[in-house]
């Protein structure tokens, strides 16, 4: 029977762990169609920033509720895994709370787990209620709609039912202790500590040793395999976040948050254009590799970059970049969580075609109007509210800006009055009809 | 202008064979905008009083191309920006002051990579230099006391991390410097940039402008002031849309100190 459990649970646990494997090499995989960019430099600061932004949480206590909430959950999550590690142990080898031997420094550990499973509890109510019952504005928005409120419900619901089993678990051994249950009593008295399971004893107290054992086993079983459910399920879901947000921030811009790249292709033609030595009509050496001109800005989600695609893999749905957008809270259309997400779910689309046909074949959509609207991307004001917003790093206005530059250079699709402007630009060197020659103006003006 | 100061250009400047201490760089708003062209006068005042060696490119100044960038034009920025570059570094530019937080975005962040390489500095951030060195005197004046806010201009704050200089300024100028719920780090845009300036907005409920003024009025300023002529027509716009003309005027930093002493 022993022997059974063991070889059952060592099949779920390597199940679960290559199910997850599998679904890690997608993500990777697919955020390698993006196009290549160089994030490696400074890497004592990106550290910092890592260290300062994802491990420290500091742009989360921005809002002081839903921050220190967080901060419950992350460290209660990162803290019971320890407790994870124990499980697999025992559920390898058959054994009991193997890590018994540390004595008091375990009994602190199982009681700051209870502590902790308590209030993540807690915080994942408040959270249900937040989400479910107060009309919070990043909460409300028109891409939540559907199946994503429904995600964000079931991981709170799933974190909910996983604290609650491991207090259960806990809970029923602490009675089988105190009945002196064969493999759960110990000579040296109660092991572990049970602040908040405790309060189960009055519950506990009538059942048979037999229901408790099955009590205990039922809770230990769901536990591990809900976690490794769970684990699974973060593909699925909007929640890669709680893995992705520190390779994002690492990856995230340095420079100033005003700074866009300049676009190198597009350097090379001016380059080119402004050389009084460039000979337009050269025959090209013999040996010379024709190139395919490089598309100007990104129609799909294949010519955005690999940040840009890990951007889209971590964003979490929290609406912060939203809630800040000026566009956003003025009634337009454009939500830079929306093209986030419409980032994600195409880049998922297209990675599907390449699980089913082993490569990418153009199945007739792109990001560009299928997903995302000119009407969304004409909307941004380019102020980098959204970017400044995000507890992790991730950068709307870059997806926006490389949507707009294919808009203009690829297809001439400016709005009129853009297109003005731009070509004022060109002709006299302002975005309005004023000669150049009467810049100075203003100067014999009184 | 009331008594009309030279304003040297470049050329004028390399016909003499001499230099100046800092470029100023006007920008379009500042050289066509009619609102736009009071600040650019005022800052002339300041740059003459503080008794500032500056030179303007005038004619030979155009667009640094951040409309077209951020429209998504970046051919056309390119373009600029190599032509204003060649003309910079043909007068041997090293320091370049701007009034313009979009200009001082561009020129700052973006021309280097192009081989255009300058000390750049906002026109607040210039001042209070010019304050601290002693060359330019800014107190109390006729806006003593009175209730003020400043907008953060995008560029300017979150793009480049400048909030303190225009505030330090209207500290000088002995005001009650008040903030908006939205400021700093979160100051909310007035809907001018992104190339926005130049197009109608979106369908929505509200225009950003106003959005903002009314930000503004809640902690009821006699002055919102502003360091960049496009803030300035949105929230001047919001003010009137709003009524309060009245009540609130719109000002430049720069325009502040210079009227402050009725320069």
């Amino acid at each position: 029977m022993q022997l059974i459990a063991q070889i059952a649970f060592l099949i779920v646990l390597v199940a679960g762990i290559a199910f997850f494997t599998r679904n890690i090499r997608r993500v990777i995989r697919n955020i390698k169609l993006g196009k290549k960019i160089d994030r490696t430099d400074n890497p004592g600061e990106r550290f910092a920033k890592m260290a300062r932004i994802a491990l420290g949480q500091s742009k989360m206590v921005k809002k002081p509720l839903a921050g220190a909430l967080h901060i419950i959950v992350y460290v209660g999550f990162i803290i019971i895994n320890i407790e994870v590690l124990e499980i697999i142990i025992d559920g390898i080898f058959g054994t009991h709370r193997i890590l018994s031997f540390l004595g008091g420094g375990y009994n602190f550990l199982i009681g700051a787990f209870e502590i902790l499973a308590f209030l993540v509890l807690l915080g994942v109510i408040i959270f249900w209620f937040r989400r479910n019952v107060t009309n919070i504005y990043r909460f409300l928005g028109n891409e939540l709609k559907g199946w994503p409120k429904n995600d964000a419900n079931y991981i709170l619901y799933f974190e909910m039912v996983l604290m609650i089993l491991f207090l259960v678990m806990n809970g029923a051994d602490y009675q089988l202790q105190l009945n002196g249950a064969e493999h759960y009593s110990h000579a040296g008295g109660i092991i572990g500590s049970f602040p908040i399971s405790q309060f189960l004893s009055p519950w506990f107290e009538n059942f048979s040793d037999s229901s408790l054992i099955m009590v205990e086993r039922a809770a230990w079983w769901l536990h591990i395999v809900g976690i490794l459910f769970f684990l699974n399920y973060l593909y699925y879901s909007k929640h890669l976040h709680i893995m992705l947000a520190f390779p994002n921030v690492y990856f995230s811009k340095l420079t100033p948050m005003g700074q866009f790249d300049n676009l190198q292709s597009v350097t090379d033609e001016v380059m080119l254009m402004m050389d009084p030595d460039a000979d337009p009509y050269a025959v090209p050496a013999e040996d010379a590799t024709v190139e395919e001109p490089a598309k100007f800005g990104a129609s799909d989600v294949m010519d955005l970059n690999q940040v840009q695609l890990l951007n889209s893999y971590t964003c979490t749905e929290c609406g912060r970049c939203t809630a800040e957008c000026p566009a956003n809270q003025t009634g337009k259309k454009l939500s830079p969580r929306k093209i986030m997400m419409d980032t994600r779910d195409r880049l998922e689309e297209v990675g599907e075609i390449i699980n089913k046909k082993g490569k990418f074949e153009d199945d007739g959509k792109q990001l560009l109007d299928d997903y995302i609207l000119r009407e969304e991307l004409w909307a941004c004001t380019s102020c980098n509210a959204c970017v400044e917003a995000c507890p992790v790093g991730i950068d709307p206005l870059s997806i926006i800006l490389d949507m707009r530059r294919y808009l203009v250079m690829e297809q001439s699709a400016a709005p009129n009055e853009l297109s003005i402007a731009m070509t004022n630009i060109e002709n006299n060197g302002a975005p309005w009809p004023y000669n150049q020659m009467d810049r100075l103006n203003w100067a014999e003006e009184k | 202008m009331a008594e009309a100061i030279k304003v040297p250009t470049m050329a004028e400047y390399m016909a003499e064979g001499k230099r100046p201490e800092v470029l100023f760089w006007v920008g379009c708003a500042g050289s066509f905008d009619d609102r736009a062209k009071r600040i650019t006068k005022a800052f002339v005042k300041l740059l003459h009083s503080a008794k500032v060696d500056f030179a303007v490119l005038g004619t030979e100044e155009s667009c640094t191309g951040d409309p077209a960038k951020r429209a998504g034009n970046e051919f056309l920025f390119q373009m600029q920006a190599v032509t204003n570059i060649e003309v910079l570094n043909g007068y041997e530019i090293k320091k370049v002051v701007t009034a313009c937080p979009h200009c001082f975005n561009t020129l700052k962040n973006e021309y280097p990579a192009l081989g255009g390489n300058y000390e750049v500095m906002h026109h607040t951030t210039f001042l209070k230099s010019l304050l601290e060195e002693g060359r330019l005197k800014v107190e109390g004046g006729k806006f003593k006391g009175k209730r003020i806010t400043f907008h953060d201009p995008c560029y300017l704050g979150r793009a480049n991390n400048v909030y303190e200089a225009p505030r330090d300024l209207l500290r000088k100028l002995e005001v009650e410097l008040v903030e908006m719920r939205k400021c700093k780090k979160n100051g909310l845009c007035c809907g001018a940039g992104g190339g926005q300036m130049f197009k109608e907005p979106e369908p929505g409920n509200k225009d950003v402008n106003v959005e903002r003024t009314e930000q503004a009025m809640e902690v009821k300023p006699e002055i919102i002031a502003a360091g960049c002529p496009f803030c300035n027509t949105m929230m001047t716009d919001g003010v009137k849309i709003k009524n309060q003309e009245d009540k609130i005027e719109v000002m430049d930093v720069a325009e502040m100190i210079a009227n402050a002493h009725d320069l």
